[in-house]
């Protein structure tokens, strides 16, 4: 490249690059550093702390439950959603009458606004009146206090996150199965290859790039999408179902405690950041390509 | 849709004409008319947002030379973030409405300012001491008033009168007493054959606001929780855990209400739908109430162990430093023209609210209002037995704290003493620095 592409580049570049360094890059470098201070007080500027705010981070209880809380929220719902939305994308690929209809009954959680989700979710899980134990009842069995059961109350937050999330991933698993070669399905039909064969030798195989595309996505889902707990459970009972980032939330705007919600997100970032180079250094060599 | 079609055009025509003239008119008014923000929560269900830009209306009206842009904020936590959050961009707000508990929060931050260093004639001072004082507890630090009541409650019992009468209970009088609510809820709590219950007889709800509702307990109970200065908690009182003990003896030995948390969003409906025969709530939800029950139903005061007792609750309006003299004038203006008698009374009567002042009780509107439904004054009633709501230095981490104890405690999973002990030692640790 020579000089004047080289500008060029650079220049296509600088609109996304001044973006980002705004909006993404910037912010988070002043959170890490808002993390070694404490908070301004009364018109006293804040001062270096050091590594106080991450001693409190580490004795804090309710920090170690609730990265526990979201370890296991992350665990259950990123393989279901994405073993469902695969299911659900390869029933809809195939040719079955009304398909259309029943791709946009799956999509539809997608569409629709979380809050305004988790306001009908609330009254699907109330025990009394609620959907869920009605339905239980019919059945002879006895209901649950869904939300206000520290046993229950994070399981039905996952139930309610993978509804959302699966017809979302399915539609990348669609967009993919469309793109496969069908000449590699014909190949396997003159083999005599089973069902499972094909989907383990070929199907399989070739959707990895957007396994791992969906698989990233999900991760970082499970540790952003806390719209659902303003609603629902508000992070209870007694922490049972706080999530990272909604623990971040009341520190930063229940307790204006803007240094500790920076620690805070200082840790999430490089959670997710290590996550990030798991997948994309380590999963990614094992990913085939086309 | 036709019947309303004449009004729309009518209102079409007057904002036309509104435009003209204010395009007219435009260089010669702006430079007079003083502009306010003012952001506002709501905590209860129930349209009204309609209640209270039809208040600002009637203000506007009467003061064309002042603007007012009234911002439905959601909750209370999503009011107190937006109004500060305003006030550290550039555009903020002039006054607004928030909870009455984030004062020690507000002047922490320097937000606000005191409303008798405001009020100047004596018509003005006289009206800073026309409301209730328990209403004015939340609003006070050090002799100066921060907050001055709007959206303001006490927790009162609501109680279907079908059901006790099903029970053979007097639907005229209510459980005065722990005791009576016990043996109330006891003789309401129908089961059928395998044990599966169809009727609770309490529920207080124990997501949301959890500490607002225990504060009604330990008064009850003869306690307070904190000092009025907000430096100090009473979580380990040997009364105030004896009344978290009752809170979750009415679910796991009396049986009366469900065990677990009980949601705050969901417990209207419940009531509504006949599922529980008692429920403890905001007197804001009252008018809702009233409009959707299809049973018979009447709300009381809380029941008493050693006294009567409710803390108070809701919003104040607060005017933030960050305004100019002619602003801060013109909120108060504002402010003054909402809590007068007749605003406060069409208040009290869309919501169920309080009317804030003895004045606004005595309006033609709200007495024959009373008169007619003796619930609506119930809230009122309570208020000499009322206390402060809980309000500390740090409130929301303090606050999380109790409400974390409480769920521990319902859900099973400390015992009282442990979990208050431990809420309390943790307090003490916040609140140290700032006696």
């Amino acid at each position: 490249m020579n000089k004047t592409q080289q500008l060029h580049a650079w220049l296509l570049l600088l609109p996304a690059l001044v973006m980002l360094a705004a909006f993404t890059h910037i912010p988070a470098v002043q959170t890490l550093l808002h993390s070694f201070y404490d908070n301004p007080r009364g018109g006293n500027p804040a001062s270096f702390v050091g590594m106080e705010n991450f001693q409190y981070l580490y004795e804090d209880e309710v920090f170690w439950q609730v990265l526990w809380n979201n370890a296991w929220y992350a665990i259950v719902t990123v393989p279901v959603s994405i073993v469902l939305a695969l299911v659900m994308a390869l029933w809809v690929n195939a040719r079955l009458p009304g398909r259309g209809i029943v791709r946009l009954a799956y999509f539809t959680p997608t569409v629709l606004p979380m809050i305004a989700v988790a306001n009908i979710w609330l009254f699907f899980y109330t025990p009394e009146i609620g959907l869920f134990n009605n339905v239980l009842n019919m059945f002879g069995f006895d209901g649950q206090n869904w939300l206000g059961d520290p046993d229950f109350a994070l399981p039905s937050l996952m139930v309610m996150t993978i509804w959302k999330e699966a017809g979302f991933f399915m539609i990348f698993y669609l967009a993919a199965l469309q793109g496969l070669d069908n000449s590699l399905y014909e190949a396997a039909a003159i083999e005599n290859a089973s069902r499972w064969q094909v989907f383990r030798r070929i199907t399989w195989p070739l959707l990895m790039p957007t396994t791992l595309f969906i698989l990233i996505n999900a991760l970082i889902n499970a540790f952003k999408l806390v719209d659902h707990l303003f609603i629902l459970t508000k992070g209870g009972p007694n922490n049972a179902s706080n999530l990272l980032l909604y623990y971040i939330y009341e520190n930063a705007f229940s307790f204006f405690d803007s240094a500790y919600a920076a620690t805070l997100t200082s840790v999430m970032l490089i959670i997710l950041a290590l996550l990030a180079w798991v997948q994309f250094g380590i999963l990614d060599k094992r990913v085939h390509y086309r | 849709m036709l019947r309303k079609l004449p009004r729309r055009l009518s209102q079409v025509g007057r904002v036309l004409a509104a435009t003209v003239a204010a395009v007219g008119l435009s260089t010669a008014v702006q430079a007079q008319k003083t502009e306010l923000t003012m952001y506002y929560p709501v905590a209860v269900g129930g349209p009204l947002t309609k209640v209270v830009d039809g208040l600002i209306e009637g203000f506007e009206q009467k003061n064309p030379d002042i603007d007012v842009s009234a911002i439905y904020a959601g909750n209370y936590n999503d009011a107190r973030v937006k109004a500060l959050a305003a006030l550290k961009s550039g555009k903020p707000a002039q006054l607004s409405v928030m909870f009455s508990i984030d004062v020690h929060e507000l002047m922490g931050q320097d937000a606000i300012v005191a409303f008798d260093d405001l009020v100047k004639t004596p018509e003005e001072k006289q009206w800073l001491s026309s409301f209730y004082p328990t209403l004015m507890q939340n609003g006070k630090v050090n002799g100066k008033t921060y907050g001055i009541p709007f959206q303001r409650s006490t927790i009162v019992m609501y109680y279907n009168k079908d059901a006790f009468r099903a029970a053979g209970l007097d639907p005229e009088t209510p459980p005065k007493s722990w005791d009576e609510l016990v043996a109330a809820g006891k003789k309401l709590t129908k089961r059928d054959a395998s044990g599966k219950v169809s009727q609770w007889g309490a529920m207080i709800p124990s997501t949301g606001y959890p500490y607002w509702m225990f504060g009604a307990l330990t008064k009850q109970n003869g306690e307070v929780l904190m000092s009025q200065d907000g430096t100090k908690t009473f979580f380990d009182k040997p009364g105030v855990v004896e009344a978290l003990s009752f809170w979750k003896d009415l679910g796991s030995k009396h049986q009366i209400m469900p065990e677990g948390t009980v949601e705050w969003g969901t417990l209207r409906q419940n009531f509504l739908e006949g599922k529980t025969a008692m429920m403890w709530h905001s007197t804001g939800n009252l008018t809702a109430v009233k409009k959707n029950a299809k049973f018979d139903f009447g709300v009381a005061m809380l029941p008493a162990q050693k006294e009567f007792g409710s803390p108070t609750g809701g919003g104040n309006f607060y005017i933030f430093k960050k305004s100019s003299d002619a602003e801060k004038q013109a909120a108060m203006r504002l402010i003054k023209y909402m809590t007068a008698p007749e605003q406060a009374a069409s208040w009290s009567k869309a919501t169920g609210y309080m009317g804030v002042s003895e004045d606004a009780y005595k309006t033609a509107s709200l007495y024959d209002y009373v008169q007619k439904f003796p619930a609506a004054a119930v809230a009122r009633d309570q208020l000499k037995y009322a206390t402060a709501e809980l309000s500390t230095h740090q409130a929301g981490r303090v606050r999380k704290l109790l409400d974390d104890a409480i769920q521990a405690v319902l859900t099973g999973e400390k015992d009282a003493q442990a979990a208050l002990s431990s809420a309390q030692s943790q307090a003490d640790r916040i609140l140290k620095r700032y006696r």
